[in-house]
């Protein structure tokens, strides 16, 4: 499987621009949390947001969708585009967007309905399914594709909520695929998973590569190394290095990304 | 009659003096060391205060409770056992201070019957009620038919005797006013919480909900008043004058609505708290794919929110079914079975207030019937915070 992912990887050069960010700045309150990062995001790509706690990744993954509009104290100034349309301009509805731009929240947040209601949820409100074995069908695709179906094929009445940490992140996962996005953001959608369900989940990310573009927020280095084509470190709210996954792991060029990466700071 | 003051300030003074006894002594039993206790000095000190303060009071709880001072007070022997109790519990505590004593372990044990002493009046005293309840209501039972006292579709009584005391009619009009109330309360209240807590500004907020809870402040005679005076010819003039339905001032119609607007503050403030604690992370995993803000309350929050809000919504109904004042001035006095809701009805609480009023022998079936109304709506009260827990229960194992 390492042999195919290289090989993608290889032939998976010269892409378009699906996410653009320049000069953006977020602040809670009086807290600078963002300082003037600029990125550009590729599609059909994986991208890795990687560095030390509290340094921002969350904060500027939320930027992408617009939910940092739900925190009344945090303000985000400059441009973000997608698609070379810019999100935050007051034509754009915040609605729309995050209906193309999926998230997986950092600390899974299944609703208290069945699993099965969790799943359907977006379908549902966008329209997606035109009837029952429709809706049934896009369920068990996106229970399938989050390692989650044979956990969960035996109890979809079954609460949400009433399921282990670990199976509640794959659920979100489920809940956010559902609805198709074109962009899914996924805030450590691996961090409560044991070696098996992540390397499924690795490989679902791997497969919506194919259409989507992902980025991916991880503390682990080997996942962004087995995952992500681009990588992006953070630290301290400023973006310090952005490359190619292959050159930030073999050859940074930031004394900050190679002593994190060699495990010195963070 | 003898006093019990001087003795109960006596145990309070001993309990003082043993708090800092035994804390000395505690300290002095340690040689200075406290490392070598198995209980600390304030928690030594905290046993023998309890252990003189607790078994007297107690005492005198209970006696007062069953009723036996009623005629000749406490006797000098009472005083004396009471008095007894309290130096014994001082000076045993106190001569048990050792190094290895679990003082920690008795301290938390007085705490502990404290809880439950102070549980057990709140549930004795339920007891009680229903109790003299019941036998006033057996009393009633014994002069009146208590087929005609259910079923009967008269209420009129008469003190003369020969009354016809059905309490169909005054149900009816009991659950007609508070059925019309919540109609009212429910949907404005709820809305209103709704847009407190998720639409309006922390400004806004802070202005409109101490506006809201202001309404729960005003006395209930007030309301009637404005029942009377301003609801009332409002009704009768704009609306059932005009639609033909009746020339009173005084209808279910003015008390309902009147009513309606007393429960708002319930309902919004109970289920604003309940749809605040709804964690945030909720409505972003619904606004994160896309779902609109209302969508996200509606499928979200509400859902998440709901044992809390059907609790607020019965404790409404309660309130709503208890209410007097309003329905005297608002709906007038006159037991009646009917439909319309311009016309003047009246309910339980206002009849047991009137039965009860003026010249009363309480061994007429007129008077003890008023016990029976208030038990019949104990019954009813009680039946409806049961249905609330059973609501509330089986959606918690539904969604947890
Ligand atoms: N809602 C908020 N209100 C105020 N400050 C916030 C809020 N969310 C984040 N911050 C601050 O912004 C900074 C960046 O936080 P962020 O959550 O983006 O970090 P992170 O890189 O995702 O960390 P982790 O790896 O621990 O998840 C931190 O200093 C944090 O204290
Ligand atoms: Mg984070």
């Amino acid at each position: 499987m390492e042999d195919m992912i290289h090989m993608d990887r290889a032939m998976s050069t010269q892409q378009d621009i699906k996410i653009s960010a320049r000069n953006v700045q977020v602040y809670y309150g009086d807290t600078h949390a963002i300082k003037d990062v600029s990125v550009e995001i590729d599609d059909k790509t994986v991208t890795a947001f990687i560095g030390p706690s509290g340094c921002g990744k969350s904060t500027f993954l939320r930027c992408i969708n617009r939910m940092n509009d739900t925190i009344d104290i945090a303000r985000v100034t400059g441009d973000i585009r997608i698609d070379n349309e810019d999100i935050y301009d007051p034509k754009v509805d915040p609605v729309q967007l995050r209906a193309k731009v999926g998230m997986v929240f950092q600390k899974p947040n299944p609703f208290p309905k069945s699993i099965y209601d969790n799943v359907a949820y977006g379908p549902k409100i966008h329209g997606l399914a035109r009837n029952k074995a429709d809706l049934d069908e896009i369920v068990e695709k996106s229970l399938r594709k989050a390692a989650l179906w044979n956990e969960a094929k035996d109890r979809l009445d079954a609460p949400g909520t009433g399921l282990s940490g670990g199976q509640q992140q794959r659920l979100c996962i489920a809940r956010a695929i559902a609805t198709a996005p074109e962009v899914l953001l996924m805030d450590e959608p691996c961090s409560a998973l044991d070696p098996i369900a992540t390397a499924q989940v690795e490989e679902l990310i791997d497969e919506l590569r194919q259409s989507f573009s992902v980025v991916i927020v991880t503390h682990s280095m080997q996942q962004a190394a087995r995952v992500s084509q681009k990588t992006a470190f953070f630290h301290l709210g400023n973006l310090v290095e952005y490359d190619d996954t292959d050159k930030i792991f073999t050859n940074p060029q930031d004394p900050r990304t190679e002593s994190y990466i060699s495990g010195r700071i963070g | 009659m003898q006093s019990l003051t001087t003795p109960l300030f006596l145990i309070f003074a001993l309990a003082v003096i043993g708090y800092y006894l035994a804390k000395s002594r505690a300290m002095q039993v340690a040689g200075g060391d406290i490392r070598g206790l198995v209980s600390l000095p304030h928690q030594h000190a905290l046993n023998t205060a309890l252990a003189t303060v607790v078994p007297p009071t107690a005492a005198v709880l209970l006696f007062a409770l069953y009723g036996r001072f009623a005629d000749t007070g406490p006797s000098w022997l009472f005083t004396l056992v009471i008095m007894g109790l309290g130096v014994t519990g001082f000076a045993l505590s106190l001569i048990g201070i050792k190094t290895n004593s679990r003082a920690r372990i008795f301290a938390e044990r007085w705490i502990l019957g404290l809880l439950i002493f102070a549980s057990s009046i709140a549930v004795m005293t339920t007891i009680g009620i229903v109790f003299s309840m019941l036998f006033e209501t057996f009393n009633f039972f014994g002069q009146y038919d208590w087929r005609d006292f259910f079923f009967s579709l008269t209420w009129s009584p008469n003190f003369r005797g020969n009354s016809d005391l059905g309490i169909i009619p005054l149900l009816w009009g009991t659950l007609y006013v508070s059925f019309i109330a919540l109609v009212f309360a429910v949907p404005v209240g709820l809305f209103a919480a709704i847009y407190l807590s998720e639409y309006a500004s922390p400004r806004m907020r802070s202005i409109a909900k101490p506006a809201i809870e202001v309404l729960a402040g005003i006395p209930t005679i007030v309301y009637g008043l404005f029942a009377l005076i301003t609801v009332g010819p409002l009704l009768r003039d704009y609306f059932a004058e005009p639609m033909g339905l009746g020339q009173s001032a005084s209808s279910v119609m003015t008390a309902g609505l009147v009513m309606g607007i007393m429960l708002i503050p319930f309902v919004s403030s109970l289920s604003d708290d309940i749809i605040n604690a709804v964690p945030q992370a909720m409505r972003d995993g619904s606004l994160g794919l896309g779902a609109t803000p209302s969508e996200t309350i509606r499928q979200v929050v509400i859902p998440a929110a709901l044992p809390g809000i059907v609790g607020a919504i019965l404790l409404a109904a309660s309130r709503a079914i208890g209410e007097t004042m309003i329905v005297v001035l608002g709906a007038g006095a006159a037991a009646r079975l009917s439909l319309n809701p311009f016309e003047a009805m009246t309910t339980v609480t206002v009849k047991i207030v009137s039965q009860l009023t003026g010249d009363t022998d309480f061994a007429s079936p007129e008077t003890l019937v008023a016990f029976a109304l208030g038990l019949t709506l104990f019954v009813i009260t009680l039946g409806l915070n049961v249905f609330a827990l059973y609501i509330v229960r089986k959606y918690r194992e539904q969604y947890e």
